[in-house]
């Protein structure tokens, strides 16, 4: 009997998983069909790409700035046991600008961006505020969800760009601790080691990391049933897919790179 | 605002047609294994105030949100101006739903906008070339009639319920519905609010020659907007006639509702 409810319970938990996927691919699917139809609600896009870019600034610019100081003073000891001082301005654009940059910012902008749209959508789902506009013949598909995707889909890869170069003045300021070193010389020397391969999939990943982090919350949100305490649930649930979606676009970004 | 209410004395009854404007057809809806619908037949006729009255969870909300196309009904045929509401695409049914006003329980305004941004959201969606000193003017009127003018800059969170149900009101009518559904308009509301929102609604169907399908449990609303009562029992209607001839009832549950 106990064996028989077991089974019972594991057939409806990958059931439940499967269901789940196939909903996010259906809700992710749509919105590449309504993303190239009209209207476009331009004005929301600008709202939401200030909201989570220019919004963002603060925190990404303050992480980065405490990033590139650790890793170049976490790293100096090691290279000046092996007298190659002169590469740390290059070990830490590369850390930084190939992937440091990238996935901080992208973990916090899940953890910041994510549960704000779950939570905001998750809100306006359990007050019937999505139904008032479906009932005013509004689509708040493209009205809620394409907005916010695009805008993250934008506004991630110009942060991570503010991120590397506020985690490069972090290193400078670290290597300034202990040596004398001018702005312009630390730059030259970082952007040295620097080449158009290290920047570019850095970038394309920081695409699909917006992507995935507006989408996710979107769908968390957009999809919350219940009360009150499933807006909770669609900020948390939003938090932890899309970081845990950073990860994985990471991990494959690395091997379509090294492929290359 | 209030001198312009409607004496619920000279209440007309005879402002609507023959024209049958929603007909509902052996409507059925059921979730998971809870049959919440069991073949409903209602028809609604032009101009008229149909109250639907049942205790929580005999299935009031779910009727009129079949009627809209939020729910899909899992067996029967809800007929709007004519044409099935499950056979319509999107674009055909977003048609319909223009011609539709839906004042939700909880008025579900948009949060993160003023009063005047909530009025003119619809607008400036379906009526993107309108001039924006018509758009202002139109708002206007809109929060006049509600008698709310003064709230056009305020945030949602700065309203009372019987301010936010006026307002939602007030968005729900400035598409110019020919239809109106109200779910639960009174609820939450204290005695005279309610009576205030229930001559407003009254006041409405007048003015502007809305049908009305005003979902409650609330009998002093009943009373006052109803041409007809429809009553809800376990998903199935039970009784049917005005106020009047109901509260004449000998049936015992039926007499319950207007002890």
């Amino acid at each position: 009997m106990a064996l028989a409810q077991q089974q019972i319970q594991k057939t409806g938990y990958f059931k439940k998983i499967f269901t789940d996927a196939g909903d996010f691919i259906y809700f992710t699917t749509r919105f590449f069909k309504e993303v190239f139809k009209p209207p476009y609600p331009f004005r929301e896009f600008i709202k939401q790409s200030f909201e989570i870019g220019y919004k963002s600034l603060p925190l990404v610019g303050l992480t980065a700035f405490i990033i590139g100081l650790v890793l170049t003073l976490q790293s100096r000891p090691s290279l000046v046991e092996f007298g190659a001082e002169s590469l740390l301005p290059g070990m830490v654009s590369n850390s930084i600008i190939r992937e440091i940059g990238p996935v901080i910012t992208a973990v916090i902008c899940a953890g910041k961006i994510g549960s704000a749209i779950g939570a905001e959508l998750g809100s306006m789902r359990v007050t019937e505020q999505i139904e008032a506009m479906e009932v005013s013949a509004i689509n708040p598909y493209k009205y809620l969800v394409v907005t916010r995707v695009l805008a993250t889909t934008f506004m991630v890869p110009l942060l991570v760009i503010f991120t590397d170069a506020i985690g490069l003045y972090g290193g400078y300021v670290a290597m300034n601790i202990h040596s004398n070193i001018s702005l312009q010389r630390f730059f030259t020397d970082a952007m040295a080691r620097i080449l158009f391969s290290d920047i570019f999939p850095a970038l394309i990943k920081s695409i699909f990391f917006g992507f995935f982090i507006g989408i996710i919350g979107c769908y968390k949100g957009y999809n919350a049933k219940g009360g009150t305490e499933s807006v909770g649930k669609a900020a948390n649930a939003a938090v932890v897919s899309a970081s845990l979606a950073v990860f994985i676009v990471d991990m494959i970004a690395v091997q379509i790179t090294d492929l290359l | 605002m209030n001198e312009e209410l409607v004496n619920i004395d000279e209440k007309e009854t005879d402002v609507f047609t023959d024209e049958a404007i929603v007909e509902i057809k052996n409507l059925h809806k059921s979730f998971e294994n809870y049959e919440v619908l069991k073949g409903i037949d209602l028809t609604v006729r032009k101009g008229e105030n149909v109250v639907v009255l049942g205790k929580s969870g005999a299935g009031k909300s779910v009727l009129i949100k079949c009627i809209v196309g939020l729910l899909t009904p899992d067996e029967g045929e809800v007929y709007v101006f004519g044409r099935n509401v499950a056979e319509l695409n999107y674009k055909e049914l977003n048609e319909i739903r223009v011609k539709i006003g839906f004042l939700f329980q909880s008025a579900a305004l948009y949060d993160s906008m003023t009063v005047g941004e909530n009025l003119a959201f619809p607008l400036k969606y379906h009526f993107k070339k309108m001039p924006a000193d018509e758009l202002q003017q139109t708002i206007e009127e809109g929060l006049e009639s509600v008698g709310l003018k003064e709230s056009m800059d305020k945030m949602s969170s700065e309203l009372s319920g019987g301010m936010r149900k006026r307002i939602g009101l007030a968005r729900t009518l400035i598409l110019k519905p020919d239809i109106m559904l109200y779910d639960e308009p009174t609820t939450g509301l204290d005695t005279v609010t309610s009576k205030e929102i229930s001559e407003l609604i009254l006041e409405m169907q007048k003015k502007n020659k809305i049908s009305s399908i005003i979902i409650t449990h609330d009998m002093a609303c009943a009373k006052i907007t109803a041409d007809r009562i429809v009553m809800l029992k376990d998903g199935a209607i039970a009784a049917e006639g005005t106020y009047e001839e109901l509260a004449a009832s000998n049936d015992e549950w039926v007499k319950s509702f207007f002890m």
